[in-house]
């Protein structure tokens, strides 16, 4: 039932529903932007009511609020506290479940009888066969809604961390198999964003199977652009009608001046080696200072991947199950060795974020960690500003010091005190 | 009521005696964390499969003497008697699990710390000579060597229920110790400080509760007490930018877990800046204080 493709169209605001119904009527659960608690998250929506119309979120470190716009646009707004990688990498995901096998009567495991007698068999006998189940992956298809291009980026980057080289994981491999991503040209950054910095956006580039341009003139619209054949499809269902160059000239137009409204620039040269040679920096123990090591920046940063495993039991010893949970580098658990955590101090896990997601990731994956969506800033509940701090360490740069231990005056300790450190 | 581990009244411990003994310890508390045992319905009986419930005075006057495998104590130490009483339970105890916010940082009646005690006895009791007790409410760990301590007021069923396992299997209990907020993110609650500017103590609070108050719509109490760093400095400072004064961030301090060293430090530098007093804990001032916690996490 091949569906005519459309790879360019124009539609009216309600086309959204029909593209919601479209999407539904495929098989995808769709995910989209909706109000909820005061801010715009993502969410599964059954149709276009539940999409933030003629809102608006004003950001600024430490600071979220929703506001009315004076209009009726459907994408007026920045990234809120959610990103699709809840979608993509869960929270909270059992991975296995172990179950002793017949029990008492059942038989021992192989190689019991050669050691009958001593203690080591006692221990061999009461060995039991296990069952071990590894928990399926999931076969939904979802439809993600209103993606923007630094968010494509940041899909992309967790796509290289977890299905490129060795280390393929087996449940986003299956939850990204089939993801339809409606993007959406960005026409409104937050006063945290910095993506034209990263080089991340504010248009979409790649990665999508439609675009969206909101038009938010007198006359009130959307261009649709496909980018894959089942986006065309997609499209071709959404009864628009032809784009014409003053469409284009206006979506262009409209992201163009996105670009220039960002509300934080990055130096973005040559960071991976600024921070290198910055290590001891004395910005490390001022941003301590200001530091809750709550972790806000790693959950809600798109790309931060890190997750930790645990294996728990139940109170007969008979069932095990082993989950896998969002974990943080500012968390003591993080850097655990034999013996005690190696990040003891906030200043080692502030540095430890930063370096990583600015410096080291190139090194580990062969590009930035960061997309410049400014979540960490906005949600970091005591406002430490990333960019702010990378701008710090540059203008007072160790590089070249002979001995940067000691090159530069420490600031004054503010309040220091061991359990706060 | 209280029976010292060593004077325990025996009962027949020949049919159970493959099992592990467990016994309950109760301090200066409310009952609350032994009660949350109680209340874990589904798992109480798979629970006495596992182990013999020796000592548990909440649930039966039945007791065996120990020694004991595994001590859940809950509550304080308030009197000298109890000062005691720990150490005989510990000397009884192979493993020892302090349970609550009493056993793990004195509780509530730990703001007796920043008071005139005898003042309190000569205006409460008729008779202060009777009362027997110490200036101070101070943790379980402030007397004897603890195997675990487990937060909350109360603690958390599913948490309780996790360490018991653990003890069962031999292994570490699955507890983590980072902040409050990791829980709300994983659930995707709406941070309600950054949202909603309302004040919450997440940042600087142990997880474990699954962040309920936050998925309300209010602001975090500390009942879980300090996370592994708390750096309740920098939280202060914020809470300072969100309207509060020196004698509101003080008293948010001051609840559940006031004795715990990091919330000690946050009230001691919020008194020190002019808010709350070392002395202003009398009577009256206790029940305006939980008016006080009230109005901070008033919803906005």
């Amino acid at each position: 039932m091949a569906q005519p493709e459309v790879v360019e169209a124009v539609v009216r605001p309600a086309a959204l529903g029909t593209l919601v119904e479209v999407l539904r009527a495929r098989g995808y659960r769709v995910v989209g932007p909706t109000v909820r608690d005061g801010a715009i998250v993502y969410d599964e929506i059954a149709g276009a009511a539940q999409l933030p119309v003629g809102w608006t979120d004003v950001q600024q470190p430490g600071r979220y609020r929703l506001e009315r716009r004076g209009d009726a646009a459907l994408f007026g707004y920045a990234v809120g506290p959610h990103s699709w990688k809840q979608h993509l990498l869960p929270p909270r995901l059992r991975l296995l479940r172990i179950r002793r096998g017949g029990g008492e009567g059942s038989e021992a495991v192989e190689g019991s009888e050669a050691v009958e007698g001593s203690e080591a068999a006692e221990e061999f006998e009461a060995a039991e066969e296990f069952e071990a189940a590894e928990e399926p992956t999931p076969r939904t298809r979802v439809a993600f809604l209103g993606v923007r291009s630094c968010e494509l980026h940041a899909i992309a980057i967790q796509d290289r961390i977890l299905l490129g080289g060795g280390t393929r994981d087996r449940d986003y491999a299956a939850r990204r198999s089939d993801v339809f991503i409606a993007a959406v040209n960005c026409h409104e950054p937050g006063g945290t964003c910095f993506c034209v910095s990263m080089n991340t956006g504010p248009a979409v580039r790649e990665g999508y199977d439609l675009v969206l341009s909101e038009i938010l003139d007198a006359d009130h619209r959307l261009l649709v652009e496909a980018g894959t054949a089942r986006g065309a499809e997609v499209v071709g269902e959404l009864a628009g009608r032809a784009a014409e160059p003053a469409d284009r000239t206006a979506a262009r137009a409209a992201v163009d001046r996105a670009a220039d409204r960002m509300g934080r620039t990055v130096e973005a040269a040559d960071l991976r080696d600024l921070l290198a040679d910055n290590l001891e920096h004395p910005r490390w123990d001022e941003v301590a200072q200001r530091c809750l090591t709550c972790g806000n920046c790693t959950m809600v940063c798109p790309t931060c991947f890190c997750t930790s495993v645990e294996d728990v039991s139940d109170l007969r010893g008979g069932e095990a199950e082993r989950w896998r949970s969002w974990e943080s580098c500012f968390s003591l658990d993080h850097s655990y060795l034999h013996g005690g955590s190696i990040r003891a101090a906030g200043r080692s896990r502030y540095r430890q974020w930063l370096t990583h997601k600015f410096g080291t990731w190139h090194d580990q994956f062969g590009t930035s960690g960061c997309v410049g969506c400014g979540r960490c800033i906005t949600w970091c509940p005591v406002g430490i500003d990333v960019t702010e701090e990378l701008a710090a360490i540059r203008a007072n740069s160790l590089a070249g010091d002979p001995d940067p231990t000691s090159a530069q005056p420490r600031p004054p300790a503010r309040e220091a005190r061991d359990d706060a450190s | 009521m209280r029976t010292s581990a060593s004077t325990s009244p025996s009962a027949s411990p020949s049919t159970a005696a493959a099992r592990p003994r467990l016994a309950v310890w109760k301090f200066a508390s409310c009952d609350g964390c032994q009660l949350t045992l109680l209340n874990c319905e589904d798992e109480l009986l798979p629970l006495a499969a596992e182990v013999e419930i020796a000592y548990f005075l909440e649930a039966s006057s039945a007791t065996v003497a120990g020694p004991y495998d595994l001590s859940l104590v809950e509550g304080s130490v308030t009197t000298q008697a109890d000062a005691q009483r720990i150490g005989e339970i510990r000397a009884a105890s192979r493993r020892l699990v302090t349970i609550g916010a009493c056993a793990t940082a004195g509780g509530i009646q730990a703001l007796r710390n920043f008071a005139d005690v005898d003042g309190y006895l000569a205006a409460v009791y008729a008779t202060p000579a009777y009362v027997s007790t110490l200036s101070t409410s101070t943790p379980i760990s402030a007397h004897v060597r603890v195997d675990f301590e487990l937060q909350g007021c109360p603690i958390d069923s599913r948490q309780l229920l996790e360490v018991i396992s653990a003890f069962l299997a031999g292994r570490r209990p699955a507890i983590s110790s980072a902040s409050v907020c990791t829980e709300c993110k994983r659930r995707g609650t709406v941070c309600v400080m950054v949202a909603h500017g309302t004040p919450c103590l997440g940042p600087v609070t142990h997880a474990g509760c699954g962040a309920i108050c936050p998925a309300w719509h209010r602001g975090c109490y500390g009942c879980f007490g300090p996370m592994e760093s708390p750096n309740t400095p920098a939280l202060v400072r914020e809470l300072t930018v969100l309207g509060m004064d020196d004698r509101e961030t003080g008293r948010v301090f001051r609840t559940f877990n006031a004795a715990a060293p990091a919330f000690l430090a946050a009230s001691r530098d919020a008194a020190e800046g002019g808010g709350i007093h070392a002395e202003d804990t009398d009577a009256e001032d206790t029940d305006a204080e939980d008016t006080q916690a009230e109005d901070t996490h008033a919803e906005q």
